[in-house]
């Protein structure tokens, strides 16, 4: 019997792969690396490409990553799968967007008080008409 | 016959609302199946990434990660996950209340508290409150992606990295059952790694490629990354779990109305034919 080791493929969202294989195919950071069942222990990045994972049964199942990561364990192979292109002006971007919406309703909260006012005001008039009304209403 | 008009049409309008509070929570009720269906779906991924965290407590790497070491707290940073819309009983009240109990401890303790908020009810809440935000995200929808929140966490991550925070909290709703939903307050850095695995006891360390602080810099973002994810979704699914508890007992209300007011109009009716008649007898009497 060929020597087996389990896969696991998960992305943040949802678990792509899971199973048996006699080999796995990544494209680790500083290249391609092929896996066989009780490879020494690794971590590596993964760069954008094809995973490919042959099963028991000669079968090549082929995912494609956008990044993420690799772990390996002598009887067990984990990549971790990113769901988007990440690159480190790309998430530095992001934060500073995420920090500008914080600033800018921050800035906008004038307006939001400006409509809690408006909205008592309101409230209050409307008190007064139907105070009025049954005032009215009593002295006809 | 001019009996009770008043009392119709509050019936009708009331009966209009009723029919407003259970479509919303025939929605939820389909909105939650799928929601709590991606809530699972993102389990795997997170269970593995927490898998791999304890193995490399586990290992000997030569380097350090500010995320792994503590420190004094002089300044904590929380995200809040809240709803993006109301009409979903006590959520995000409760989720509130939960936080400020745990923000004014802090406070006795004269440790400052930066916030940063996913949803429009967090904001509102902690915008009015004067708290010190500094970052926000919000109308996400009912499929949120990871790369949605990547911008708030790195500015968290950012903060802690430069020392200007020295703990990271999220606070979300655990999803127990339909009827149950726990505010809850999870530490993520510095990371604590659980329980270690029996199995992998000894002395070993990983082949790091290129070197184990990228390596590490990486997956520990991707792990606090997953841990807000997985609150998001699963806060997601509180919310549609609520709302449709709340429609539900909203639209019995409605129903309790309307009958009571129906027993109220049929006895007005049933008094002013009776006066009606008692009129006319004694009208025919008096001939």
């Amino acid at each position: 019997m060929t020597m087996t080791v389990h896969v696991d493929i998960v992305s943040a969202e949802k678990e792509i792969f899971s199973g048996l294989a006699e080999m796995v195919f990544a494209p680790a950071e500083l290249g391609e690396v092929g896996i066989s069942p009780r490879h020494a222990p690794l971590i590596s990045r993964l760069k954008p490409g094809e995973v490919r994972v042959k099963g028991t049964d000669k079968e090549i199942f082929s995912f494609y990553v956008s990044g993420g990561m690799l772990e390996i364990q002598p009887h067990l192979i984990t990549i971790l799968a990113d769901t988007a292109i990440r690159a480190k002006d790309i998430d530095e971007a992001a934060a500073i967007e995420a920090k500008a919406r914080a600033e800018e309703a921050l800035a906008d909260k004038s307006g939001k008080i400006d409509y809690a006012v408006a909205q008592a005001q309101l409230q209050e008039a409307v008190m007064q008409l139907r105070t009025l009304d049954r005032l009215r209403k009593r002295g006809g | 016959m001019a009996v009770g008009k008043e009392i119709r049409s509050k019936i009708g309008s009331i009966k209009n609302t009723q029919k407003i509070t259970r479509a919303m929570e025939m929605v939820a009720a389909s909105k939650m199946r799928k929601t709590k269906d991606r809530m699972l779906a993102t389990r795997p991924y997170s269970k593995k990434i927490g898998q791999i965290i304890k193995h490399l407590a586990q290992a000997n790497p030569e380097y350090k990660h500010s995320f792994l070491v503590e420190r004094q707290v002089k300044r904590v940073g929380i995200i809040v996950i809240s709803s993006d819309r109301g009409l979903c009983g006590g959520l995000n009240s409760n989720l509130f209340r939960k936080t400020l109990s745990q923000i004014i401890q802090w406070d006795n303790a004269n440790i400052e508290v930066d916030v940063c908020t996913i949803g429009t009810k967090a904001f509102g809440f902690f915008g009015n409150l004067k708290a010190n935000l500094v970052g926000h995200v919000s109308k996400l929808g009912d499929t949120p992606h990871q790369h949605d929140i990547i911008g708030i966490i790195k500015v968290m991550l950012d903060a802690y990295a430069d020392g200007k925070i020295d703990e990271l909290h999220v606070v979300s709703n655990e999803f127990v059952n339909t009827m149950t939903q726990k505010p809850t307050v999870e530490k993520l850095l510095p990371v604590v790694a659980g329980e270690l695995d029996e199995n992998l006891n000894g002395h070993w360390d990983y082949i790091y490629e290129p070197d184990a602080k990228e390596v590490l810099d990486h997956l520990l973002t991707r792990y606090i990354e997953s841990i807000v994810y997985q609150g998001l979704v699963e806060n997601n699914a509180c919310e549609q779990a609520a709302r449709m508890v709340a429609m539900k007992s909203a639209s019995d209300n409605a129903g309790n109305i309307i009958s009571e007011l129906q027993l109220i109009y049929n006895k007005a009716r049933q008094a002013a034919i009776t006066q009606e008649i008692s009129e006319i007898v004694a009208g025919a009497a008096a001939v």
